[in-house]
């Protein structure tokens, strides 16, 4: 493309992000935020291909704009729509109406401010020659990690000690939900043009997320893209009205959402015993081990997103009994 | 500089600010919850931003990889985030 259609692309690409960002904020009304938010995750994956970040893309296409979306939807169904009457901003008399402006203004300007340091500072940065020591550490490194991906490198061989503790996070977040209440009761089974699109749609999404976790070692993908493609596989499952969405219960359940930690750490403890630092892996074996965690991570990933969606533990109990009861006492779902 | 990547940063700073600014604002817990996310998708455009070094260069990949942790971690805090929204609509329900 030549530059003056590059530039042409840019501007539309922000407009729009900066327009549905503004859109979504300035309802009230939940779902319409919602959707608008949905179609700006959308959006904002064309602009990390736009910035060359395929990787990031792949993860905003499937978890900021697909799974985040889902899980808001599914909390704004039984919402009332329009909001209660405190959340608009209608005031009870002038004295009220005057502060409650006065406030808004005052935080929109605090806001401005804000948005005026970050872009003092920016371009403060910008204008300073860049460092490139941490890239040009990597592509020096790169051979020796296990894979030619470099963001599965860093991910998973420089800097394997935060993803370690992002997926501690992640289990931590689904402990959080379980203790906080049970799952959301499910769906009415879905018609036969859903259901017959479910049938082609899992297996095509199973069969993606194998893909994006081999092909995260040389090329786009990994374990966040895969797992987040695996959850969806059981959304759509559920959605469908399906009572078996994948998911194991009881015992088995407990190792999948602990696997990508468990597996982590048993690697980095091994290595410590061998002599070597923690997760410092022997070049030989970078690939396997990356592989081995990736996997692991992949499943709790899917386990931990799609148990996010249903908002809590399932019912460990026999899964038909508890749905039909459901449906029993909620005719609407 | 490359006006690309200022550009793309500008616009992360507006998305924070406009994020902030939601979350501070909207009386609906759930709308909080999106602005929220509105404001994380501005960091994200800003790292995203910073790490772009021109067409036909590869980016770096360590604002990259951040960012794609950042996601992953935005959506187990929004479960959470929404699981105690429920949590507070049952407790305001029964009591």
């Amino acid at each position: 493309m030549n530059s003056a259609g590059l530039i042409v692309f840019d501007a539309l690409l922000l407009l729009s992000i900066v327009g549905l960002a503004w859109a979504s904020l300035a309802t009230t009304d939940v779902r319409r935020s919602i959707i608008l938010f949905m179609a700006l995750g959308l959006v904002l994956a064309v602009a990390w291909g736009r910035l060359l970040a395929p990787d990031v893309a792949l993860a905003e296409a499937a978890i900021g704009a697909g799974l985040s979306g889902a899980l808001l939807l599914a909390a704004a169904h039984g919402q009332p729509s329009p909001l209660p009457p405190e959340s608009t901003n209608a005031p009870r008399n002038h004295g009220a109406a005057g502060m409650g402006m006065v406030l808004r203004w005052a935080i929109t300007l605090l806001c401005a401010a804000l948005a005026g340091t970050l872009v003092w500072a920016l371009l403060h940065a910008f204008s300073n020659p860049q460092h490139d020591m941490l890239p040009r550490a990597i592509s020096a490194n790169l051979a020796a990690s296990g894979v030619s991906n470099p963001v599965t490198a860093v991910l998973l061989n420089f800097r394997a000690y935060d993803t370690l503790l992002e997926l501690a996070v992640l289990l931590t977040a689904v402990l959080g939900t379980f203790a906080l209440g049970q799952a959301t009761p499910g769906y009415r089974p879905a018609g036969l043009v859903f259901d017959g699109l479910v049938r082609w749609l899992v297996p095509v999404l199973i069969l993606t997320a194998g893909y994006l976790l081999w092909a995260g070692a040389h090329a786009p993908g990994g374990a966040f893209q895969a797992g987040a493609t695996l959850a969806a596989a059981g959304v759509v499952l559920r959605l469908a009205g399906r009572t078996r969405i994948g998911l194991p219960v009881g015992f088995m359940l407990r190792m999948i959402m602990a696997a990508g930690v468990g597996v982590f750490l048993l690697v980095g403890l091994t290595l410590l015993l061998l002599g070597r630092p923690f997760l410092g892996y022997p070049p030989a074996w970078a690939g396997s081990l990356i592989l081995m965690i990736e996997t692991a991570a992949m499943f709790s990933i899917a386990a931990t997103l799609l148990l996010a969606f249903l908002g809590g533990q399932p019912e460990s109990t026999d899964v038909n009994a508890v749905a039909n009861r459901q449906r029993e006492e909620d005719p609407r779902c | 500089m490359l006006t690309t990547q200022i550009l793309y940063a500008l616009a992360g700073c507006v998305l924070l600010a406009l994020g902030v600014r939601g979350a501070l604002l909207h009386a609906s817990v759930l709308l909080r919850i999106v602005a929220i996310n509105i404001m994380g998708a501005g960091v994200f455009l800003l790292l995203i931003a910073v790490a772009y070094r021109g067409p036909g260069l590869a980016a770096d990949p360590v604002p990259h990889a951040l960012v794609l942790t950042g996601i992953v971690v935005a959506v187990s805090a929004t479960a959470l985030a929404l699981a105690l929204a429920r949590r507070l609509q049952v407790e305001r329900d029964d009591g």
